[in-house]
Formats: C-alpha cells, structure tokens, sequence
C-alpha cells in the first residue's frame, strides 16, 4: 500500500518503453504518413488519438515522439553523468590547485539558467538532434561533476581509502574501485532525476520553437503542432500534453522513491 | 555588513566579465550571419551593413569595441529592430517580465504556504495527502502544459480571462498562475517538511500546553521558526521566475524579454541575444548576494567571514 505511487509509475514506464520501442512498426500507420481523406478526424476506432490537419495519425506519432523524446532524455542523462563522474573525480581527488581550476570553470555554468545555456548552445551547434543532445549534456553532468566532487572530498577521509592508498593502489584505481563504488546510490538518483530534467527540457525547447523541428516529431513538437488549433482541435495538444506529464511525473515518483531507500534524511529536490 | 556586500558585489564582477566575453566568442562561432538571405545581396550593400556594424573589422576589435560600450553601459544596437538599440528594447521589456516575475512570486509564496501549512496541520490525513499528491503534479507539470490547460478552460470554454497580450491586471493572472504555481508545488512541501521538523519541539509542547488554540500555536510559534528555508530559496526563487519566463511569454504573447530572447535567437540578433543574457546573469547574481546578504543578518558568523 505505501509503495502504490512506486509501482503505478513503474507500470506506466515500463509500458510506455514498451509501446515506443515496439508501437510504431505495430502500428498500421507511420508517424508521417498523411491521407488526406481524413483530414482533423477526432479521436476514433481507427485513429485512437484523432488525426492532425495533414491526416497523420496523433497515436502513432504520440508513440514516435516518445521514442525520440525519450532516448534523447536517457542518452543525454547517461552521458552526463560518465562526464560528471571523471570530471568531479578528478576534482574531488586531485591536488587542491586542480581543484580549485576545475571547480572555478563550474561556477560559470552555475551563473545562469540551465534553459538559457541550452538555447545559446542551440545557436551555437545548430538546430539538430546532435545539437539539442550536446547541449543537453552540457548542462546536466555539471550537476553531477558537483554530487561526485562533494562525495568524494567526504569519502577521501576514510580509513579505507587510506589503506587502499597504503597497500600501493593508484589514484585511478582507489577512484574506481574504492570511492565509485560507495557512492552509487546518490548517483543513481541524479540519474533519476536528470532524465525528466531533460525531457522536460527537450519538449519545452521544441514547443517554443527552438528545439527540434518538424517533420522531427518528439512530445514537444506535437504540443506545439496542436497548440495553434487548440480552440477546435484541442485533443490535438491534450494527447502529447498528457503523456509529457505522466512520463515526467512517473519519472520523478521514482527518483523521489529512490532518494528515500538511499538517503532517509533527504528533504525535497531542488525546485526547478 | 556594508564591507560584506561590497566585497560580495566586487567578486561577481569578473564572473559576468567572463560570461560577457564566452557569450560573445560562442556566438561569433556560429556560421552563418543576421543579415544572411536566400538571396545574396548586392556587395556594396554587404559592405555597408558590415562597416555600419563594424562586422568588418577583426573580432579582437570588436570585441574591444563591445567591452568599452559595455563598460559605459551601452549594449550596442539592435540587428533585426533598425534604429532600435538594445538598452531600449532592454528598457522597455524588462519591466515587463519583472512585473510578471513578481506576481508569479506572489502566487508561489502566498499558494506555497497556504497549501504547506494545510498539509503539516492535518498530517497524515486525506487532505495531507491530496495537498502533496498535487504537489507532485505540480512539479512534473511542464509550464507550457499548464499555460495551454489554464488558457483553454478559463479562455476558450469559460471565456473569463483574456487568452493573450498584457493591457491590465486581468491580463496578468493566467500566465502568473502558469508560473507560479510549479514553484508553489515546491514551497508548499518545503514549508510542510519545515513545520513538521518543527512540531516536536518543546516549545511547541509549551504553547499547546499552556491551552492556546491550534491555529495560534501554527501561527504565531512555529510558522515563525519553519519559515527560514523558504527565505533561503526566495531570492533564487524570484530570480528563477524573472528569468524563467520565455515559455510563459511565447504562449500568452507578453511583450517581455523573454519573447524578445526567443525571437532574437531566431532572427540571430546577436547584440540583443547578449543584451538579455547579461540581464539575466546580474539579476541571478544580484539575488545570490541578496540572499547573502540576508544569511548575514540572520547570523552575523557569515558576514565576518
């Protein structure tokens, strides 16, 4: 009973991973195939979801848009934090010159929103999936480079570490071995909570008109598509709204449980 | 204390020296420039823009050229506004997305701690529960999918409230709810959290003891003391929602800074894409010292540091 919330988003998760993976090659319509006999069809027996106003089925491309704002979350999550890990590492353990350089560069990213940094990496790197994921990473692993350097200058002081220091271990290999180990945990939830970070960023880049772009359809797109026919069309919006939101809450319901099996005394996650 | 927030003041000064000066080598990177057109233009005039912009001299002098206006407080003019400098733009947009951020502020601390206060008195029960069950929803809830929601129910269906545009204060309550109320989610578990941290304290057992009503012993005695961490988050707090409100803008067309921050990205208005980032920076700085500077009237051990 007091692991409802737990398993209902787990179910959800691991429902929509399955119907993204496997949906669009079930489905009979792809996600950019258009019939113009059915034009802005409300949701029916044959579109589940309706169609938008080149005919394309909103289901089918809901699932594609999921596949694509997905993966870009997950790889983008994964990616920080492998830099996150080295870079704080390197922080946390190298000589406090080293430290003091590496963590001086980290302030400059902390001085301004993680969306602004996005966008201007955007302008930088161009309007792709390659740009959108590189920038997406490059606001995210600072986050983790800081977790890592914190749990790393608190772990150096154990005795263990010492004797692994003492018995001719190298730093890499006390790093790997010895610190990484003891700090899963934490990692774990980061990662729980970095990937509907960038989610959330992805779709509200893209509705805006600054992410991806069509015919790219990731949840952000179609929310944009259908916001602009909102007033008569509005399962348009409400289908991509709808799982933008389960998938993010699904997603936070997990790292908020995770937090609570690794760290009982954690109060609530940063806003924003 | 004085001494304190100036040193604060002096040491953020090379930081947004250094944001100025990546902003305007990553942005000269970009290939491509704002007066680029499918059709190419007569070389005179490319020549023309260029000089009258100085986009023909060699990036050191530009950006030595950017710095000394910058150093007297002039952002340069705009690309895509002809005759239109940035501080303009900067001048009358800004108001804008400060009213914004403060009415969303507004909505934040006032929701946040009504609903806080709520759960922490009835803990445990059903209506603790729907309290941080919407709590929940509100964080995961993406500013656009709320804007849109609120725009077609109290818009479209209900027809109460102007959908767009920003003529009065009833154009300001959907986009201040729509930013707003994410952060309440926030406050309102930080505050339930803080209170009930709070409540096995002996004072609290005192005050209840000596026979005061429930809602003075909320109040007056613990609320006092559980209020510190939502002054501890409000300065970034106000700054997250000043600069936080591009998307907010986009869907309700407010003519803040936000709107211009996305169009310029789109038109490649350079100046003006730096403009707002700087803005953004000195406010995000100016609520850090202004916390500090808080923390340092609360406990005086952090200003003599």
């Amino acid at each position: 009973m007091k692991h409802r919330s737990l398993y209902l988003s787990g179910i959800f998760l691991l429902a929509l991973l399955f119907a993204t993976a496997a949906g669009p090659s079930v489905s009979p319509y792809t996600f950019d195939q258009q019939d113009p006999s059915a034009l802005l069809q409300p949701p029916s027996a044959a579109h589940w979801m309706g169609t938008d106003r080149l005919g394309r089925d909103l289901f089918t491309r809901v699932l594609a848009g999921g596949r694509l704002s997905i993966s870009i979350g997950l790889f983008s999550a994964v990616t920080a934090l492998v830099i996150g890990v080295l870079y704080g590492g390197a922080a946390g353990y190298g000589s406090d010159r080293t430290d003091q350089i590496l963590m001086r560069g980290l302030d400059i990213v902390f001085a301004l929103p993680d969306i602004l940094l996005i966008i201007l990496m955007m302008v930088v790197l161009g309007r792709g999936l390659l740009g959108i994921f590189l920038a997406l990473t490059l606001v995210s692993w600072v986050t983790v480079a800081r977790l890592v350097r914190g749990e790393v200058l608190r772990l150096k002081e154990y005795d263990f570490v010492a004797a692994a220091g003492a018995l001719g271990a190298g730093d890499s290999a006390v790093f790997f071995r010895h610190i990484l180990p003891n700090i899963v945990g934490p990692l774990i939830v980061t990662l729980s909570y970095r990937i509907p970070a960038a989610i959330l960023a992805e779709s509200t880049l893209s509705f805006i008109g600054l992410g991806l772009a069509p015919p790219a359809a990731s949840w952000g797109i179609l929310a944009n598509e259908g916001w602009s026919g909102m007033r008569f069309y509005p399962y348009l919006i409400f289908f991509p709204s709808l799982f933008i939101f389960l998938t993010i809450l699904s997603l936070n319901t997990l790292g908020d449980r995770l937090r609570d099996m690794f760290d009982p005394r954690g109060g609530p996650e940063c806003w924003d | 204390m004085i001494l304190f927030l100036a040193r604060r003041v002096l040491i953020s000064l090379p930081v947004l020296l250094v944001i100025a000066t990546i902003t305007f080598f990553l942005l000269f990177l970009v290939p491509g420039g704002p007066f680029d057109r499918e059709k190419k233009l007569p070389p005179e005039i490319e020549a023309n823009i260029n000089a009258k912009y100085h986009l023909d001299l060699p990036v050191w002098k530009q950006y030595l050229f950017y710095m000394s206006g910058l150093a007297s407080g002039d952002l340069g003019p705009s690309y895509k506004y002809p005759g239109r400098s940035v501080n303009e733009i900067l001048h009358d947009t800004f108001p804008v997305s400060m009213k914004l951020g403060l009415a969303s502020f507004f909505v934040a601390i006032s929701a946040g701690l009504a609903f806080g206060i709520l759960a922490a008195s009835f803990h445990g029960r059903w209506v603790d529960r729907a309290a941080m069950l919407l709590s929940s929803g509100g964080l995961s809830l993406p500013g656009f999918v709320l804007g849109s929601g609120l725009i077609f129910l109290f818009s479209i269906k209900l027809r109460l409230l102007p959908p767009a545009l920003w003529e009065g204060w009833r154009y300001m309550v959907l986009p201040s709810l729509t930013l707003g109320l994410g952060a309440a989610a926030y406050i309102a578990r930080l505050v339930r959290s803080s209170l009930l941290d709070i409540s096995f304290h002996e004072f609290v057992r005192t005050a209840r003891a000596k026979g005061l009503p429930e809602s003075r012993v909320l109040l007056k005695h613990m609320l006092r003391n559980s209020i510190s961490p939502v002054l501890t988050v409000s300065g970034p707090l106000l700054a997250g929602l000043v600069t936080g409100s591009f998307v907010v803008e986009y869907l309700f067309s407010i003519p803040g800074m936000g709107r211009y921050f996305i169009t310029a990205v789109t038109n490649r208005d350079y100046p003006l894409i730096m403009g707002v980032t700087l803005v953004y920076a000195v406010v995000i700085v100016a609520a850090n010292i202004i916390v500090d500077g808080l923390y340092a009237v609360v406990d005086p051990r952090v200003a003599r540091r």
